[in-house]
């Protein structure tokens, strides 16, 4: 963990961390997991709320709880951007990682996989390995998507990959 | 059209012999040349080739199968056409995996079920066996496209879907079990699973569905930088799964700031590639058709052309239940094991002649080192007198203290309905 922020440092350790390890095909061990899922994003969104630093939505689109969907927005230059945000909970999970995807940036940028999935290789994938299984969906945003945003975006937004949706509206109709 | 073209050589033909002006003749001949060239182009036109009903070994042009069943008169292999008897699964139909597919279908494999959700892009031409015209079709489409065209013999199943989402693990689970091509089958039915997906979800994904079938697989894989690869063989309970060994992780505690773009785009080489996936196709033959020894582990390091091997036992602490489980049943056979190969070793000596040597003054005696396992183990734990060991062996899996069960009483949807009402607030 040397090397990161002091600010996302003392954020990860106020998420709750996870004890249950279990997947989406392991029965009631995994409604308990959903459950411990549950508790630690809402502290951590919680937590966002109250420090001003709110910055995404999700929330599962299936009563399963294997698939997520929400937003997920960052500010630059005083501009919101934001995206759709949505990934499926493998079933190996959690020895593996959930692959964050943002569909609307495929293609766009090469710090992706096919589909819009973010690479989470070098920053993020060694920690959750380390921290299985107390790392969950909470921690996956705070340590994977966050930074991922935060690099991205900006360069994104400078070489004009990206326009905000003011500017794509007026150069529409203009 | 093929007649016509005919009928206009016979007329040039008689033309020529007919013309006068032997000024005339030279571009009379280059024009006969072009009509051969047409006619030889019409006749390299496509055709499809008829299923073969059985494995010839006549030797003839037109037997697909010939050089192949000549290696059962080379000695090589005892029954070559028990290879329609077999089913593989190829998961990853990429650069490894299409050749890999086509490499078997060429052999006359009797099934390939072939798993992919992605498409064909441009970006792949730098591989075998996609061609530009196919982009923008799914992998497997593309790929039973060509397979079918090369061998109509080989039954191809193709499932166009993501082996790591619940839905997609389902169908490949209950995909691998279906014995309906050959019924009298033991165990799942496919023989083989060959892994050739390009990332660790995918492989853990495979890795977690042949330890619940005790279905044995082939692993393979080429480096990020393009220049080395290798294969493994996994036999469940056996030989490590894939997450005994979990791969190195290095927290390499990256500040978000230098997070910039090296770009993930991997490398990639049609060698290494096909190097790969003909290695990957040998041993599987090998495995099929019992000849000559499967390799536990191959690796290809193209800088120096290095092919190191190894082998690697279980992990008795292995993160994965079904392979714990799948070692417990390994041990448990053991004695059926000993005994088959002894009897198998009686067999193949069938009578004692006497002794090798009439006298033996020194007592000299053979002693089998087959099996050092339990011995060395404890000869190694000795420790003189006074001393102990400072942390406990792992001969015994060691339960991790779990952190008091947890049995909440919170509600699954008042927590759902929790986090909704933050969402919208």
């Amino acid at each position: 963990m040397e090397g990161w922020d002091p600010n996302t440092k003392s954020t990860l350790t106020q998420i709750p961390l996870l004890s249950t390890k279990a997947g989406p095909r392991d029965g009631a061990l995994w409604t308990q997991r959903l459950k411990e899922e549950y508790k630690a994003l809402i502290t951590y969104t919680q937590m966002n709320k109250s420090n001003d630093n709110d910055w995404f939505r999700i929330s599962a689109s299936n009563p399963e709880g294997t698939r997520w969907t929400g937003k997920c927005w960052y500010v630059y230059n005083l501009l919101k951007y934001e995206f759709d945000l949505q990934f499926d909970i493998p079933i190996t999970y959690p020895s593996t990682a959930p692959e964050l995807e943002l569909p609307q940036l495929d293609g766009k940028t090469h710090k992706m996989y096919r589909g819009g999935k973010i690479c989470l290789t070098v920053h993020f994938k060694p920690l959750w390995a380390k921290n299985c299984p107390r790392f969950g969906i909470a921690h996956a945003l705070c340590l994977g998507l966050a930074p991922w945003l935060a690099a991205e975006i900006p360069i994104l937004v400078d070489s004009g990959m990206i326009k905000h949706k003011d500017d794509a509206s007026t150069s529409t109709e203009s | 059209m093929e007649v016509e073209i005919k009928q206009l050589l016979a007329d040039l033909q008689s033309l020529d012999q007919s013309l006068p002006d032997p000024s005339l003749h030279a571009s009379l001949h280059k024009i006969q040349s072009r009509v051969e060239h047409l006619a030889n182009l019409v006749k390299a036109e496509p055709v499809r080739r008829s299923k073969v009903q059985d494995m010839s070994t006549e030797v003839v042009d037109s037997n697909p199968y010939s050089r192949l069943m000549a290696l059962q008169r080379m000695g090589i292999v005892e029954n070559y056409e028990r290879i329609r008897d077999f089913s593989i699964a190829i998961v990853g139909v990429g650069g490894v995996g299409s050749v890999a597919a086509e490499m078997l279908t060429r052999c006359g494999i009797g099934r390939l079920l072939l798993y992919d959700y992605d498409k064909v892009e441009l970006a792949n031409m730098n591989r075998l066996f996609f061609r530009p015209d196919q982009v923008g079709m799914t992998k497997t489409d593309a790929a039973v496209e060509t397979l079918s065209d090369i061998n109509p013999d080989v039954v191809l199943e193709s499932y166009t879907l993501n082996i790591t989402t619940v839905e997609g693990f389902e169908t490949f689970m209950s995909s691998l079990k279906n014995k309906s091509f050959r019924p009298s089958k033991q165990g799942s039915g496919v023989d083989l699973v060959l892994s050739c997906v390009d990332n660790y979800e995918a492989r853990m994904a495979v890795n977690q569905a042949c330890n619940e079938l005790s279905q044995t697989w082939l692993e393979s894989g080429v480096s990020e930088d393009a220049v080395s690869g290798h294969i493994q063989l996994l036999i469940p309970g056996e030989t490590a799964c894939f997450a005994c060994a979990p791969p190195l992780v290095v927290a390499s505690g990256v500040d978000e700031r230098t997070l910039k773009r090296e770009g993930v785009c991997a490398a990639s080489l049609p060698t290494t590639m096909g190097v790969i996936a003909g290695l990957l196709v040998q041993n599987t033959l090998k495995f099929l058709l019992g000849f000559g020894q499967v390799s536990p582990y191959l690796g290809y390091n193209s800088l120096k052309d290095f092919f190191p091997t190894m082998q690697m036992k279980p992990n008795p602490q292995c993160s994965n239940v079904a392979c714990l489980t799948r070692q417990e049943e390994y041990a448990l056979a053991k004695p059926e094991r000993d005994a088959a190969a002894k009897a198998k070793l009686e067999a193949e000596l069938p009578t004692e002649e006497g002794p090798l040597h009439d006298d033996n003054e020194w007592n000299i005696s053979v002693v089998d080192d087959s099996e050092p396992e339990g011995l060395d183990t404890r000869s190694s734990d000795a420790l003189p007198e006074g001393l102990t060991h400072e942390l406990p062996t792992a001969d015994a899996f060691q339960k991790l203290p779990t952190d008091a069960p947890v049995t909440d009483n919170d509600d699954l949807e008042d927590l759902r309905k929790q986090l909704e009402a933050i969402n919208s607030a």
